[in-house]
């Protein structure tokens, strides 16, 4: 099994709002990765998640479907998902599957996080 | 090609695919180079994965058609991922281990982008793009459906040489993306498909409830099987699968209108009279 290439840091930015860094490669095998972040990050006063990509290094069809689960799993709890450090051309890919329709996508960590009220 | 009976695991809604239970290191550092410090923005690296994924396409539009295909419900139909169907959502994952297959991850996906129609269960038709399974490509299908035919199409979403995902358009049964993939576990090569999806619309929602999911199984089952028996493997059949969203998005009930069985039907019965016209078409020509 391919190890996963990825390192992901929460940082709690107000008790609503976290932001989780993404370092590395977003695929299939980041999976454990990305629910341990989203576990860490989430608290019972957690509101909004906010994605930091500006780290990202790789990412395929698989990358995008734990994407789509994890934005699921939040909208089910009522919180929202925001991202901010996408490339041109992650940004395209989020375009093209239309992952942006339901993710906000910010500039930088300044606009992701006044448009999460922080 | 001959299906062997393959006994079939069937786990529970609940549990997660293979990889992600067993153990692995995750965790990889970064490493600092002495004091060198690089300033990059985003946009300043090329990805990895630049050329592995398609371009964004606002409309699909089959470039040659293979002989045999029918370009019905494909051109000008917008690509659908799973936060845009109806139906619930469901993250089906299908694997099989080659044991014993002397095949790397990058020769089982080669094979399989090369072979892929013909791993398909009969009745079912997948004309490969003329240039093969590359990103951007649009393939059409002739799918067998409770009997019924159904045209349509997809997008090769994403291609490299340990996998591929096809996408599907407005009008599919499904909407979201399917991926292929294989790689190295315990010495043996794995080939894996993983859907996540939800019914297009209404119409199919109900379709899947009422054997079309017990279908689909069965679908990828063959056609894991017959990939398997292509290296020389009898091998079983995994499958797992989880409802990722149970709710079903009524915003998205209008995609009905777009539904490519309803337009293939409607095309078929209205095979005789385009006949006729054609017919007189060409008598006034020849007059």
């Amino acid at each position: 099994m391919p190890q996963a290439n990825v390192k992901m840091t929460v940082r709690r930015i107000t008790p609503a709002v976290s932001i989780i860094d993404i370092q590395g490669d977003v695929s299939a095998f980041a999976e454990n990765v990305l629910m341990d972040a989203y576990t860490e990050a989430n608290t019972p006063t957690t509101r909004v998640f906010i994605l930091n990509f500006s780290g990202l290094e790789y990412m395929n069809s698989s990358g995008i479907g734990l994407l789509v689960t994890l934005l699921i799993r939040i909208n089910r709890q009522k919180q929202r998902l925001l991202a901010y450090g996408l490339s041109e051309h992650y940004r395209r890919i989020f375009e093209l599957t239309r992952l942006n329709e339901a993710i906000g996508i910010y500039d930088d960590e300044a606009a992701a996080l006044h448009a999460a009220g922080a | 090609m001959s299906q062997p009976e393959m006994p079939l695991e069937q786990t529970g809604p609940t549990e997660q695919p293979e990889e992600a239970q067993a153990p692995q290191p995750q965790i990889v550092q970064t490493t600092v180079i002495e004091e060198q410090t690089i300033v990059e923005t985003p946009s300043a690296r090329e990805p990895r994965d630049a050329a592995n994924w398609a371009q964004v396409v606002t409309a699909l539009r089959v470039s040659e058609l293979p002989v045999g295909a029918v370009n019905l419900n494909v051109n000008g139909r917008q690509v659908v991922g799973p936060l845009q169907g109806f139906g619930k959502m469901w993250q089906k994952t299908y694997w099989v281990r080659l044991s014993g297959a002397k095949v790397t991850p990058t020769e089982v996906i080669q094979t399989w982008k090369e072979q892929f129609p013909n791993f398909w269960p009969k009745g079912n038709r997948f004309f490969k793009p003329l240039t093969g399974i590359k990103p951007g490509e649009v393939a059409t299908l002739s799918l067998n459906v409770g009997g019924m035919q159904l045209s349509t199409g997809v997008l090769v979403l994403y291609a490299d040489d340990e996998s591929f995902a096809l996408m599907t358009p407005q009008g599919h049964i499904l909407a979201g993306w399917i991926t292929f993939s294989a790689y190295e576990e315990d010495g043996a090569t794995v080939a894996k498909v993983q859907l996540l999806i939800r019914a297009n619309d209404p119409l199919y929602e109900i379709g899947l409830r009422l054997g079309g999911h017990r279908q689909e199984d069965r679908f990828w089952i063959h056609t894991l099987t017959a990939l398997a028996a292509y290296f020389g493997v009898n091998g079983i059949i995994h499958h797992r699968q989880e409802c990722v969203d149970p709710r079903l998005q009524w915003s998205q009930a209008g995609n009905i209108w777009q539904n490519a069985a309803v337009r293939t039907t409607i095309y078929s019965v209205l095979a005789p009279v385009r006949w006729v016209r054609r017919l007189a078409g060409a008598k006034r020509t020849n007059a």
